[in-house]
C-alpha cells in the first residue's frame, strides 16, 4: 500500500521531467510517422494535386515483385555482416580500453574511437572513396611498398560498402561493450585464473557472458540502421550498391513515389521488429 | 598439500618498494596470518604467492618446487577474494564447479565433488541459487568451497572477513578454522585485523613498509614483541623510552624500569620497554611492596567502563599510560585519583629503540 502510494506520487513529480521528451517525441516523430503511415495507403501523394484514393497496392507491390524481397534479404545479410565485423573489430578494442589501458592512454584511444562520430557522414564516405578507388591512397601506398604490381580497386564493390559501414558503426559496438566490460570486476578474472582457467577460458566462460548485454545493445544499434542504410551503398557501392535502403530512397528523391517508399519502409520496420523480438529472448538467455 | 617458502623476495612498483627482501617459511598444514597496516605489502606478498604478480628478485617455492615465474593458473592454489569474486552469471553449484570443469573433469565427478564441497561449508541445499540471492556470509562460504574443491596445494585468503559484520565475522572465524583443520591445507591469510590474526592463526607475520617486522606464534609475538611497532600493532602496549641499564631502562627523570624479557643490550644505549595494559596493577596507594615490582605514581585522567573490564588512562610525567583492570565488582577508581602502578619485570619487554 505504502509502496503504491509512493510510486504514484513519484510519477506525479516525475511528470514535469518526462513531459519535454515525450512532447518532443510526439511532435517530431509520432506525427510525421503517422503521416507516412497514412501516405503508405494512398495511390498518390495528396500534395501533388492529382486525385488520390486509399489502396493496399503499395504493400501488395512488395509481394508481387520478387526484386523487393531479394533486396530486403541482401540488406539483412549486409546488416548481419556489418554487425559481425563490428563485433570482431570493436569487442577486442573495447576489452583493451576497459581492462588493459589506464589513464591518459585510455583517454587518447577513446578519442580515436569517438572521432568518426564528430566528422560529417558524407565527408567520411567520400574520404573512403579516395582511399579505395584505383589509383587511390590504398592502391598507391600498397604499390609503393610491395615489390610487385597489384591493382587495388575496391571502389563500387560490396567490400567497399562493408568497409564504409563498419567504419561508421564500429564506435557503437566499442562504446556499448566498453561500458559492460568496464563494469566487470577484475577480481572475477583473477578468480577464474586462480581456479586454473587459462585466459581464453576466462574470456569464454566469464567475460563474454557478462558482457553479452553490451554486445546485444551494440548489435541492435548497428543492425537496424545498416539494414536501411542507403548513403554508403550508393556512394561506395555504385551499381553493386543497390539495396533495400537505396530503393526506398529512390522512391522519395528520384521517382517521387512517396506512398510506395513509405510502404517499403514500414515493411522493413516490421521485419526488423520481428527479428529483434525473436532474437532478444535467445540473446537474453545467452547473457 | 604443501608448504610455501618465500626467500628474499623483493618487488617494486616504480620508486615504491612494495616488498623489500622478505623471507618467510610457511610450513605444511599451518594457518598463517600476514598482518600489517594498509600499504605494508601484505597483499602484494599474497599476490606473489598466488602468481598474479612476479617478484623482481627472490624465490617462491610451493611444495619445494620453484614457482616464482609460473603463472597463477598453473600454480594449483585456491584463493578467496575480499569481495568474494563469485561469477554472477553462474549458479552457486556452477561457481564451485568452475575449477573442476576448466580442467575437464567428468560431469559425474564434478557433481560429487561440488556437493561434497558445498556440504563442507554447510550450503549443501543452495547449489541452485545465484550469488546475488545469498547473504554475505553465504557468499563467503561459496567462495571458500570454490577455492578448496580443486584440492589446491595452498589456500590464500585476502581479507576474507573484511566485508562481514562483527557477529558473522566471529562465526566465520570459527568456521574457517574448522574447515582448515578438517582438510589440513596450508593457509595464508591476509588481514589488518589484529584480533582475527591472534584468534585464528598458528603463526603471524607482521609486515611494515614492505619488510617483515616479526614472525612467530601469536603468543610469542604478543608476549615478546621485538619492536615498538610489533608491540603496538598487535595489541595495546605502554612504551617507555630511556637508556639501558643492562636489565632494564632508566627514564629521563631517573626512574628505573626493570625488564625480565626481550633483547640483551649493552648498558647506555637507547632502548624502550613495552608493558601490556592488562599486566599492570593499579591501586590507591603503594601498600606493601613486593620488592621486585616496577612502580610508578600517577593520576587517573579517564576511565572507560566496558562491562567485563575497565580501562584507566593514567597521567604520569607527560605520558598517558593505559591500564586494563578486570571487573571484580570491588574498588573503582575515580577520575582525578592519585594512583600507584605496579607490574613485574617478567611482564616488561626490553626493545631496541627505533
Amino acid at each position: 500500500m505504502a509502496a503504491a502510494t509512493a510510486s504514484r506520487s513519484g510519477l506525479r513529480s516525475a511528470l514535469p521531467l518526462l513531459a519535454p521528451a515525450y512532447l518532443w517525441l510526439t511532435v517530431a516523430i509520432f506525427l510525421p510517422l503517422s503521416a507516412m503511415v497514412f501516405f503508405s495507403f494512398m495511390t498518390e501523394l495528396p500534395l501533388s494535386g492529382k486525385p488520390w484514393a486509399f489502396t493496399l497496392g503499395n504493400y501488395a507491390a512488395f509481394f508481387s515483385q520478387s526484386l523487393y524481397l531479394t533486396l530486403l534479404l541482401a540488406s539483412l545479410r549486409l546488416g548481419l555482416e556489418v554487425t559481425l565485423w563490428c563485433v570482431v573489430i570493436g569487442y577486442p578494442a573495447a576489452y583493451v580500453l576497459a581492462k588493459v589501458l589506464k589513464g591518459r592512454s585510455r583517454e587518447a584511444i577513446f578519442l580515436l574511437v569517438i572521432l568518426p562520430f564528430w566528422s560529417n557522414g558524407l565527408v567520411r564516405i567520400f574520404s573512403w572513396a579516395m582511399v579505395l578507388r584505383e589509383g587511390g591512397i590504398l592502391d598507391t601506398a600498397l604499390n609503393a611498398v610491395l615489390p610487385f604490381k597489384i591493382n587495388i580497386d575496391l571502389m563500387y564493390s560490396y567490400p567497399a560498402v562493408i568497409i564504409g559501414l563498419v567504419h561508421s558503426y564500429v564506435p557503437y559496438m566499442v562504446l556499448t561493450c566498453y561500458l559492460t566490460l568496464q563494469a566487470i570486476d577484475d577480481s572475477l578474472i583473477e578468480a577464474g585464473r586462480s581456479l586454473g582457467a587459462s585466459r581464453l577460458q576466462v574470456l569464454k566462460r566469464v567475460i563474454i557472458p557478462l558482457s553479452m548485454p553490451g554486445l546485444v545493445a551494440g548489435a541492435a544499434l548497428i543492425f537496424v540502421p545498416v539494414v536501411g542504410s542507403f548513403m554508403e551503398p550508393r556512394i561506395l557501392g555504385g551499381r553493386t550498391g543497390t539495396f533495400y535502403g537505396t530503393i526506398i530512397e529512390d522512391q522519395f528523391v528520384a521517382v517521387f513515389n512517396w506512398p510506395l517508399g513509405a510502404a517499403l519502409s514500414f515493411i522493413l520496420l516490421a521485419v526488423v521488429l520481428v527479428i529483434l523480438a525473436v532474437a532478444s529472448p535467445v540473446l537474453r538467455r545467452a547473457a | 598439500m604443501a608448504g610455501v617458502q618465500v626467500s628474499n623476495v623483493s618487488r617494486s612498483f616504480g620508486a615504491h618498494k612494495a616488498l623489500d627482501n622478505v623471507s618467510i617459511d610457511f610450513a605444511d598444514g599451518g594457518f598463517y596470518a600476514l598482518l600489517g597496516p594498509s600499504g605494508s605489502g601484505k597483499t602484494t606478498l599474497l599476490r606473489q604467492i598466488a602468481g598474479f604478480d612476479f617478484p623482481d628478485s627472490g624465490r617462491i617455492a610451493i611444495g619445494g618446487e620453484s614457482v616464482e615465474r609460473v603463472p597463477v593458473e598453473k600454480r594449483r592454489i585456491g584463493m578467496v577474494f575480499q569481495n568474494y569474486a563469485l561469477f554472477p552469471n553462474m549458479s552457486v553449484a556452477d561457481n564451485v564447479a568452475f575449477g573442476l570443469s576448466v580442467r575437464g573433469e567428468a560431469k559425474a565427478v564434478i557433481a560429487t565433488e561440488v556437493q561434497r564441497a558445498l556440504d563442507l561449508v554447510q550450503l549443501g541445499k543452495l547449489g541452485g541459487r545465484r550469488p546475488h540471492q545469498l547473504s554475505g556470509g553465504q557468499r563467503q562460504r561459496v567462495a571458500l568451497a570454490r577455492a578448496i574443491v580443486t584440492k589446491p596445494r595452498v589456500l590464500l585468503l585476502d581479507e576474507p572477513l573484511g566485508a562481514l559484520d562483527k557477529a558473522l565475522r566471529v562465526d566465520m572465524q570459527i568456521e574457517l578454522k574448522r574447515i582448515q583443520r578438517e582438510i589440513g591445507i596450508t593457509t595464508i591469510f591476509v588481514t589488518h585485523d589484529q584480533e582475527e590474526a591472534l584468534t585464528m592463526s598458528d603463526r603471524i607475520g607482521i609486515l611494515r613498509d614492505g619488510r617483515l617486522v616479526q614472525e612467530g606464534p601469536p603468543e610469542e609475538i604478543y608476549d615478546r614483541p621485538k619492536s615498538e611497532f610489533a608491540a603496538t600493532f598487535l595489541g595495546d602496549a605502554n612504551i617507555f623510552r630511556g637508556d639501558t641499564t643492562g636489565d632494564g631502562i632508566r627514564l629521563a627523570d631517573g626512574t628505573a624500569i626493570a625488564a625480565g624479557a626481550g633483547a640483551k643490550l649493552a648498558a647506555g644505549a637507547k632502548a624502550s620497554c613495552a608493558v601490556r595494559p592488562e599486566r599492570i596493577r593499579i591501586a590507591r596507594d603503594a601498600g606493601t611492596s613486593d620488592g621486585s615490582a616496577n612502580m610508578l605514581k600517577g593520576q587517573v585522567s579517564k576511565r572507560i567502563f566496558a562491562g567485563n573490564n575497565s580501562t584507566y588512562f593514567v597521567e604520569r610525567g607527560g605520558q598517558t599510560l593505559k591500564v586494563i583492570v578486570q571487573n571484580t565488582g570491588k574498588e573503582r577508581l575515580a577520575e582525578g585519583q592519585d594512583v600507584v602502578l605496579r607490574w613485574s619485570p617478567e611482564s616488561t619487554v626490553l626493545i631496541v629503540a627505533g
